[in-house]
């Protein structure tokens, strides 16, 4: 980490602002790339093997267990094929913006701005209580 | 329908939707519920579900570009996520105990202040800067600058405490309905905080994510998210929202604009009856 750039004086206290700009920009676009590919894969299965099946979204069913819970969905995968793959995806998706505030924790760390860091972690620890634990029954 | 014929459809609109929201600066997920319940009967529970993870991927999207342009206050943004994550899992849980019916009159009456809003005057000029800013966004380190023709400009941010009471609120609607809330959000930074109106937009953008995803977590466990609808969506909305960025510089917006706005009236009118008659 010995870089001239991280020699300048502007960087003693971690990244600049225009870096933390650029990394959590490409953080978002690789996380969005990344899922859409991941949805558009599950997509060509899903309606090669299901295409011509009657839909039924006119009731509310709800979805299975299998894609309820964060765990579960990865897993699913191998027995869900198309539909797993998407889910697999979504939940990429859902991922990215956790990640960026994730990304955010560490790089107000390193500014050593505390009061921030300390909004950031309660923003993140929301996210995470919510997407493991929160509404599951 | 087949599911085949479906996916087509949704696909379909989602991208019309998508390429209007970008090139309107409305957000294209905003007639996807509607456009779902409505026209295709899908119940109002999967449909909310599809829209708010397709909310998510038009956000990361436009946040992505306008971070790297320097236009997001990300300070600004990460103060005010406390708010609308924590409204948005209110929202969300309401979302649960709510009939849908109750659901579609609010979606309705969200989708006609919208427009309303949208007809509104914004302010272009950022805030003097002799007005001093308040103890706590001096604290905060909230004022920021943005860039423009004539070199970087600085502005001033006021009123924290009524902005993040209003962030609530637009992550409460959003948990609630599936939507991005970034109206409400643009209003709370751009009218009360006195943020200039791109960076207020930028910024808005760069939070709906997060709002979007904490209450996309509740969702997910309620069995909202279905693989096989929210495909469609997702990657019809993101498809549009890429063209529609594309082609904004040399297309005039405001009769489109209009067009849309109409568009999302007579939605919200429709929402509105079908709500209080039963039909959703």
């Amino acid at each position: 980490m010995d870089s001239p750039e991280n020699s300048r004086p502007e960087s003693g206290h971690g990244w600049t602002g225009d870096q933390v700009d650029r990394i959590i920009s490409n953080l978002l676009r690789l996380g969005l790339v990344l899922s859409a590919a991941v949805v558009a894969v599950g997509a060509a299965i899903y309606l090669a093997r299901h295409g011509n099946q009657a839909t039924a979204y006119r009731v509310f069913r709800g979805e299975p267990p299998d894609f309820r819970l964060v765990e579960n969905i990865f897993t699913a995968g191998t027995r869900f094929r198309g539909r797993g793959f998407i889910m697999a995806g979504l939940l990429l998706l859902i991922a990215t913006p956790v990640a960026r505030v994730a990304f955010s924790v560490l790089a107000f760390l390193r500014q050593r701005d505390h009061i921030f860091a300390a909004v950031t972690i309660f923003v993140l620890a929301v996210l995470l209580f919510s997407i493991f634990w929160l509404g599951v029954r | 329908m087949t599911i085949l014929g479906l996916t087509a459809v949704v696909l379909g609109v989602s991208l019309a939707a998508g390429f209007l929201g970008a090139l309107t600066g409305l957000g294209g997920g905003v007639v996807i519920v509607p456009f779902l319940t409505l026209a295709l009967g899908v119940d109002i529970r999967y449909a909310i579900g599809a829209s708010l993870v397709s909310v998510i991927a038009t956000s990361s999207g436009a946040a992505s570009a306008y971070v790297k342009e320097g236009f997001s206050n990300i300070r600004v943004g990460m103060f005010l996520e406390v708010g609308t994550t924590l409204g948005a899992i209110a929202g969300a849980f309401l979302a649960a105990v709510v009939s849908p019916p109750v659901i579609a009159v609010v979606f309705g009456s969200v989708l006609i202040v919208n427009v309303f809003f949208s007809f509104a005057k914004h302010s272009d000029a950022p805030s003097p800067l002799p007005v001093p800013s308040d103890r706590l966004t001096a604290r905060l380190r909230l004022d920021g600058e943005y860039p423009s023709l004539r070199g970087r400009v600085a502005y001033h941010v006021r009123r924290v405490p009524a902005g993040l009471g209003l962030m609530s609120v637009a992550g409460a609607l959003s948990g609630l309905l599936g939507i991005g809330s970034g109206a409400l959000k643009v209003i709370a930074m751009d009218r009360v905080m006195g943020i200039p109106f791109k960076v207020s937009t930028a910024t808005s953008n760069f939070m709906i994510g997060v709002t979007a995803a904490s209450s996309a977590g509740i969702y997910l466990h309620r069995g909202y998210i279905d693989p096989g609808l929210t495909m469609p969506v997702m990657l019809g909305v993101l498809a549009g929202s890429v063209l529609g960025t594309r082609v904004l510089v040399r297309t005039p917006t405001r009769h489109l604009r209009l067009l849309f706005d109409v568009v999302i009236f007579l939605l919200g009118v429709e929402m509105i009856f079908n709500g209080l008659t039963g039909k959703l």
